[in-house]
């Protein structure tokens, strides 16, 4: 391919990045703008901001008595713990549909699809009065198991695709030197899908990080809120606050980014794997 | 392999299989047989009260069906309105992403680097993107007014309006879908053998014949998967409605899975919502069957290798 030819292919992809990045570029400069500023009601487009300041930033972390902090911890605990069920979850049933035959298979296999078809809207109410009779509402074990329920499937199919391409040979002689089935899935499989298993706690984290619909019903107290319900609340409080609502959009936004650019390449491969086999 | 090892089987499948049992398929159960009830705030029952609902038979579905034909339905607008949602969403989602993937998929310098910048949008949880397209969207300090106003245009009415509504929330929606889609096509690309494009090329075919006759008809597996999470996804996407518009302005924007949710914990019809809950369910399962026959009865021609 000739370079001269190639220009117009970088004119298309440098204005779609912009499209993709600029939304988040101009929360990030709002946030370091001041109030004056972002409604001075002019018609000027700053990305840069006039007059910089970290007052939004302060203000978030230390209104309502400190409850950002609050709702952070909550949704670092929540994610955390969903990622590590969700990988023990994923795994051991992803590992039992790539390496046995047995009956029922094509139904577990199918009951996953079938679940990324269930609104959530059907399952909230059972769910909701189902987890209110174990009294779990506004407790981190009902939306941690309502999480990983989530992440699991999505999970298992990638997963399964991975153990596909692990050779079965390793285990055979693991077997013969006298492994149980276990200690083979535990001291030979899992470390050789280590990639694998750092896509599905990614994937289990961001689900359990973002979600929205199920905290929202499952979360009454205020202090048992996670980040995406927290900053909502900000929203209704003070309608047009966007400086305060940028701030911690961004405070939330930044460790998910910067660990999803640095996981991109193992993504990549693993929904490459997946998409091709599946 | 393994035949002889179904408990072992059992065994690994048997986490997954209790907790999805408990919190996926029995209020699946649960929510299907509300459907058939008159569930609302006031008879599902309490610590202070028994609970005194009963089971209508099919009069939420009947009510709910008989309504399309009526003057003014609510179902029938949210109906279409989910139609054209999910129709507008995956077929942007596809187009943009397919072409995103065939550029990528060139050698060009810095292609890591636009790979990293395009993929952003899937990293951004969803409710960071709805407040920030929502932000850029108010009418009088929005950034695309301001946009606008500067190259002397008329401002739009972003979210105020329910032509601009919809379109407002398909764009954000559109924004946040395209990642996936490319992604996914550009891992379908680059699993093409380049052996076929070197014959091609051999044969004196064009690029766009190598597009129309490679390219395409070996996508079509990952493609077709593709699509149909997409569907999937599309038609259930609760988060961005219900963030930037709230169904609003006056309903224009509300599809199935959000006017349920309103039925249910606004207006606290527990039977109807979970009616609405059924009938989302069936639509997406006849969808996946037809689309997965349609799909296989097509996919002979494609096979290659």
């Amino acid at each position: 391919m000739g370079k001269a030819k190639n220009w117009w292919v970088h004119v298309l992809l440098v204005i779609a990045s912009i499209i993709a990045v600029g939304p988040v570029v101009w929360i990030l400069s709002t946030s370091f703008k001041t109030e004056q500023e972002i409604f001075a009601g002019s018609t000027d487009i700053n990305f840069i901001p006039n007059e910089f300041t970290t007052s939004n930033y302060e203000h978030v972390l230390t209104a309502n008595n400190g409850m950002f902090l609050t709702w952070l911890t909550n949704s670092v605990i929540i994610a955390v713990l969903t990622t590590i069920l969700g990988v023990f979850l994923s795994a051991t049933a992803a590992y039992a549909l790539s390496r046995f035959k047995f009956i029922g298979k094509n139904m577990v296999n199918y009951s996953f699809l079938l679940t990324q078809m269930f609104p959530g809207s059907l399952l909230v109410i059972p769910l909701y009065k189902i987890v209110d009779s174990m009294g779990l509402l506004n407790s981190y074990l009902g939306l941690i198991l309502a999480y990983s329920t989530v992440a699991v499937p999505f999970c298992v199919m990638m997963l399964k695709n991975f153990f596909d391409t692990i050779p079965y040979e390793l285990e055979e002689a693991a077997r013969v030197d006298g492994l149980s089935p276990f200690g083979t899935f535990w001291r030979i499989v899992l470390p050789l899908a280590l990639p694998g298993l750092a896509i599905t706690a990614f994937f289990s984290f961001i689900t359990a990080w973002n979600e929205f619909l199920i905290a929202l019903t499952f979360m009454t107290t205020e202090s048992m809120y996670t980040l995406p319900i927290g900053l909502q609340q900000f929203v209704n409080q003070f309608r047009t606050d966007w400086h305060y609502m940028s701030a911690g959009a961004i405070i939330v936004t930044l460790p998910i980014l910067i660990v999803f650019l640095l996981a991109q390449r193992f993504l990549i491969s693993g929904l490459t794997s997946g998409g091709t086999k599946g | 392999m393994n035949r002889n090892h179904t408990w072992i089987a059992y065994m690994f499948l048997a986490p997954v299989i209790i907790v999805m049992a408990l919190l996926v398929f029995y209020p699946l159960i649960q929510g299907v047989m509300y459907s058939f009830t008159d569930m609302g705030q006031y008879n599902m029952g309490s610590k202070f009260a028994p609970p005194t609902w009963e089971f209508i038979g099919f009069k939420n579905y009947t009510d709910l069906f008989a309504s399309i034909a009526a003057p003014e339905s609510v179902f029938r607008d949210v109906l279409i309105q989910t139609m054209i949602w999910t129709f507008v969403n995956v077929f942007f989602h596809f187009v943009i992403g397919l072409g995103l993937a065939l550029l990528l998929n060139r050698e060009i310098k810095g292609r890591g680097i636009y790979r990293m910048l395009l993929m952003v949008p899937w990293a951004v949880p969803s409710f960071v993107s709805a407040f920030s397209w929502t932000w850029m969207y108010n009418e009088k300090y929005g950034l695309l007014n301001l946009l606008l106003t500067k190259l002397s245009l008329p401002t739009i009415p972003w979210l105020g309006d329910s032509f601009w509504a919809m379109t407002s929330v398909i764009i954000v929606n559109v924004w946040v879908g395209v990642p996936f889609m490319m992604v996914t096509l550009l891992g379908g690309m680059q699993s093409i053998p380049t052996s076929l494009y070197e014959a091609a090329k051999v044969d004196g075919a064009s690029a766009f014949q190598q597009f129309w006759n490679i390219t395409l008809p070996l996508l079509r597996p990952v493609a077709a998967t593709a699509t149909m999470l997409g569907v999937i996804w599309t038609f259930n996407m609760f988060n961005i409605i219900y963030l930037v518009t709230r169904g609003g302005p006056v309903r224009s924007t509300e599809i199935l899975v959000t006017y349920a949710y309103r039925e249910a914990f606004q207006n606290w019809n527990f039977g109807v919502a979970s009616t609405y809950g059924v009938v989302i369910l069936s639509f997406l399962v006849v969808f996946s069957i037809f689309h997965s026959k349609m799909t296989k009865a097509n996919s002979n021609e494609g096979v290659y290798y």
